[in-house]
């Protein structure tokens, strides 16, 4: 009946409390106000004639005021329309009492100023105390009179609208009463005792339900598809596994093969076995090692063929053709070459020695004039046969200078007086080099020329001075005649010892003059300047020294100071004095060994140029740092003055006297020649083989046969000045001689007589050198007395070794040397023989005369004799058995 | 004992030649006329090759068997006989 109306949370509950039954009074419908009362505005003029103005006569404590009826009435009826009752006429005229209670709504609760309670209930709640109670209701009502659309809507019938025949449907209700049973039983059967008995259930029917099993068809259904899905995936297992690593160890293991002890050796050889396999093995090797002696059937006889047909047309010529030659006019003339050494990494380049051409005599006398002309070494190059390249001042006439194998710029000469010189070339490489492509005419271009030479024509020829030379009392005193770098595989200590050599580079020089002496120097500053070299440096380092002639500081170190580092004398083996040595040879040495091609050694020196040592700052170390080598022979064969050669140690001896160190003496000397020796050079190709030329023959010796030279040549019409072998036929080497000529030797065509005889010149030849610049050109450099170079080139016959040569040769020198053993055994035993023979003859002479005998005695001795014998006879004869008896014998 | 020796000896003799070695089935040298380290290296790498050898003949035809091995290397020739239980090696230069 009652709607209620929903709770609003908006509602304020104001003061206002009204019982839940005054809903049944009055309900509300969408007006914000309860039927009972109605809200009204009074104006004014009607406030005071009924005298209820506002908060005058009402107040908000006191909001009542009864109005009469009859007022409200007449009031109406008087003024009508304007009357503010008139809405609310019926109203009023409806109510029952005389009186109307008018609140005074101060609050417009209701909205209006004033309402008027229309029923009697109404007013007297209103006047009556009114108790607070169903708050929740008047919270209900609150909103619903503040929301009011101003239509409260009135309580409706129910419509049915079918939803309870659903309802009744769910619900659950008794159809019919309840159906009540009681069962109930004789007492006297409760408790009965109970008795079973047996049935079978087959006798009756439907004693029992069978229930059969069947197949159920349901589990015999094959399935014959099935769609399955499948992915394969990696078995991945992840494991892991603890190592237990403690630190790094560095282990090894030494083996060795097994062997057998000597008894098991012994054993296998004496068991059955072994007899037996030997035997039946032994057959097959005899015919396989028979077969490989008969011929060699993997010989290619087809290629050796075609090697010595190879040169078919050019074998026609075997002479030396001519192929340049270099005189200058303004340096070389009136004066001869003494040496000729090939620039051994710039192809085409070519040093000479340029020396007085006059005798000891004229020397002296001319020895002023001499002084003003300096002895020069000439460089040539191939591409400008007209002017030198470079010439390099000599302190006086070179015999002999070499160019440093593990530094080409470095130049060491010996000189007439005795000195050695070095010279650095460095600044003037480039030129060197650059002349061979552009023909001379860059020389102007390097302006590094000498400050003090420098002339004012361009095309001059650079000069460069010496910029290190020994003291003259500390060096030889006779000329130098030989001088040669040591290889800087080793270096020879003070006592002569070789050691080992930490810089690699050629620190060392070996020179030798015919006072007697061979010296080696060393081109490092001593130890024991050390101290003084600091100061010095320390002193340099203040003012920068100039070179007065532009001279590199290379060597500044040893300049004017120099003492060779060692002094071995050749005393004589037999009588006092010493031997003076003209030429020498090491086993070790850098002069024989150009077998190499061009490109190999400029490839060597390529390396080693990166490093342009410092020979400023290298210092010869004490002997004890280094280790000593032990397989250096430390031997060197000497050719002197008297057509000698001589075996000797270089290793120093201290006397223990004295403590001075001496040279052991000679361990060999061999007089060959008939004149000075002025060639001693090992072969290329055998490090034991020396060829020594003097006088009118030459020599070839082996190193360790002291019996004598393995082949001698014969006596030359001519005296033979220099001689040299071959760089690529070990068979091969080339005399010089006194008539200009060159004598091709080819040991096994000729040993008698040369192969081939060249004239070259007219004067003697002073120096031969041959060299190889690729593999179709080998050269041969000339010089003669005249001062001319000249240069050949050696044809294909000269230059190609045949096949097995070297091996050919090597049997050669040993069948020599067997045949010099197998004479000096027959000399011995002739010798022997002899000695006999004079032993038996001297033997006999002095033997004591016997008397002659008688001939009676004789006689007499003759018949003692016969008639022994005929006793012996007799005797004989007896004792055979073959004399008859005594007793018949008849005489 | 005595022939074996013999044996072995004018085989040594031949022109050219330049070792012999006896090796056992294991490779073990027995008897020699090189220096020990030759020796050694000879008879272990030899031996080896042999069985590969005689392996190989045998592979291509089971009743074949290996009589005798020649290498030639540039310098010089070896020659092996193998056997059940031994092996004789000769090392020869045939041309000079």
């Amino acid at each position: 009946m009652s709607t209620k109306r929903p709770k609003s949370t908006t509602t304020t509950s104001k003061g206002k409390d009204k019982k839940a039954d005054e809903s049944s009074a009055g309900s509300v419908a969408g007006s914000g106000h309860p039927n009972d009362i109605l809200p009204l505005t009074l104006t004014s003029a009607t406030q005071e004639l009924f005298g209820c103005r506002c908060d005058e006569d009402v107040t908000g404590d006191n909001p009542y005021k009864i109005l009469r009826k009859e007022d409200i009435v007449q009031d109406m009826r008087m003024r009508a329309a304007v009357s503010d009752f008139s809405p609310m006429k019926q109203l009023v005229l409806d109510y029952p009492e005389d009186e109307l209670l008018l609140v005074y709504d101060r609050d417009f609760i209701y909205g209006s100023s004033f309402y008027l309670v229309l029923t009697a209930d109404a007013k007297e709640r209103h006047l009556k105390p009114v108790v607070a109670l169903g708050v929740e209701v008047a919270l209900e009502r609150e909103p619903s009179e503040v929301f009011a659309a101003q239509k409260t809507s009135e309580p409706q019938p129910w419509i049915s609208l079918g939803s309870e025949q659903e309802i009744e449907e769910e619900s659950v209700t008794d159809s019919r009463p309840r159906l009540k049973y009681r069962i109930s039983r004789v007492r006297r059967e409760f408790g009965a005792p109970i008795f079973f008995s047996d049935r079978n259930a087959m006798e009756t029917k439907d004693g029992f339900i069978e229930c059969t099993p069947y197949q159920d068809k349901n589990f015999s259904l094959k399935q014959m598809e099935r769609h399955t899905g499948v992915q394969t995936i990696p078995n991945l297992k992840s494991s892991s596994t603890q190592t237990q690593w403690t630190y790094p160890r560095s282990m090894c293991t030494q083996y060795e093969p097994r062997e057998f002890s000597e008894e098991k050796k012994e054993n296998c050889l004496q068991s059955e076995k072994l007899k037996n396999f030997v035997n039946s093995v032994a057959s097959r090797f005899e015919i396989a090692i028979q077969q490989n002696e008969i011929m060699d059937v993997f010989f290619d006889d087809w290629k050796a063929l075609s090697e010595e047909d190879s040169g078919y047309g050019r074998k026609a010529d075997p002479h030396l053709k001519e192929y340049q030659s270099f005189t200058d006019l303004h340096f070389s003339k009136e004066k001869t070459i003494s040496n000729i050494n090939w620039h051994p990494t710039i192809n085409g380049v070519i040093a000479v020695a340029v020396t007085e051409r006059l005798s000891f005599e004229d020397r002296i006398n001319g020895s002023t004039k001499l002084l003003l002309n300096p002895s020069l070494i000439l460089f040539w190059s191939f591409s400008d046969p007209i002017n030198p390249q470079l010439l390099l001042e000599c302190p006086d006439d070179v015999f002999s200078f070499e160019f440093c194998p593990s530094d080409p710029n470095i130049i060491v000469g010996g000189c007439m007086n005795g000195q050695v010189v070095l010279w650095d070339i460095s600044t003037h490489v480039e030129q060197l080099q650059g002349t061979r492509t552009s023909g001379g005419k860059n020389i102007a271009a390097n302006t590094n020329a000498l400050q003090g030479f420098e002339d004012k024509r361009e095309n001059e020829t650079p000069v460069v001075r010496y910029c290190a030379v020994s003291g003259i009392e500390n060096g030889h005193k006779a000329p130098i005649t030989d001088i040669q770098w040591l290889p800087g595989t080793f270096e020879v200590s003070r006592m002569g010892v070789p050691m080992e050599n930490k810089n690699g580079i050629c620190v060392q020089i070996v020179t030798c003059a015919p006072d007697c002496c061979v010296m080696f120097w060393d081109i490092r500053a001593p130890r024991v300047l050390q101290t003084m070299a600091d100061q010095r440096k320390q002193k340099v380092e203040e003012k920068p020294l100039e070179n007065p002639h532009g001279v590199p500081n290379t060597f500044k170190h040893l300049d004017l100071t120099w003492k060779p580092l060692i002094r071995v004398s050749l005393p004589k083996i037999d009588t006092s004095g010493e031997y003076s040595p003209l030429k020498i040879s090491l086993r070790d040495n850098t002069c024989d060994n150009h077998t190499g091609s061009n490109a190999d050694r400029a490839h060597l020196n390529a390396e080693r140029s990166e490093v342009a040592p410092e020979y400023a700052l290298l210092r010869v170390p004490s002997a004890k740092q280094l280790k000593p080598l032990e397989d250096i022979c430390t031997r060197l064969y000497a050719g002197t003055e008297d057509g000698e050669l001589v075996y000797t140690d270089w290793k120093l001896e201290k006397d223990n006297d004295s403590g001075r160190l001496f040279s052991a003496k000679p361990s060999h000397r061999f007089i060959i020649h008939d004149g000075q020796v002025n060639t001693v050079r090992r072969s290329p190709f055998f490090k034991d083989i020396i060829l020594t030329v003097g006088g009118w023959t030459f020599a070839i010796w082996k190193e360790g046969v002291t019996n004598g030279p393995i082949i001698q040549s014969s006596c030359s019409q001519k005296k033979c000045t220099v001689g040299y072998w071959s760089q690529s036929r070990p068979a091969v080497l080339f005399i010089g001689k006194e008539d200009g000529n060159i004598d091709v030797w080819d040991l096994l065509e000729k040993t008698h007589e040369p192969s081939q005889t060249q004239n070259i010149t007219a004067t003697q030849i002073t120096c031969i050198k041959p060299w190889i610049v690729s593999s179709k050109q080998h050269l041969l450099a000339v010089s003669d007395h005249l001062g001319t170079l000249h240069i050949l080139e050696i044809p294909w016959t000269l230059r190609s070794p045949s096949s097995n040569e070297k091996l050919s040769m090597s049997k050669y020198f040993e069948k020599e040397v067997d045949r010099l053993v197998y004479f000096e055994k027959r000399r011995e035993m002739r010798a022997k023989e002899k000695k006999d023979y004079e032993a038996e003859e001297l033997r006999k002479k002095t033997e004591p005369i016997i008397p002659e005998k008688q001939v009676e005695q004789i006689l007499e001795e003759a018949m003692k004799e016969y008639e022994d014998y005929l006793s012996l006879e007799t005797v004989i004869l007896k004792e055979m058995g073959l004399l008859p008896d005594t007793d018949k014998v008849d005489i | 004992m005595a022939e074996v020796e013999e044996t072995l000896k004018r085989i040594q003799t031949h022109k050219g030649v330049i070792g012999t070695i006896v090796v056992n089935a294991e490779g073990i040298p027995i008897r020699t006329t090189l220096d020990n380290s030759t020796t050694v290296q000879y008879a272990g790498l030899l031996h080896q090759l042999t069985m590969k050898a005689r392996s190989t003949v045998r592979d291509l035809d089971p009743q074949n068997d290996l009589t005798f091995l020649r290498i030639r290397p540039k310098k010089h020739e070896i020659m092996v006989a193998p056997d059940k239980e031994y092996l004789l090696i000769v090392i020869q230069n045939p041309s000079e």
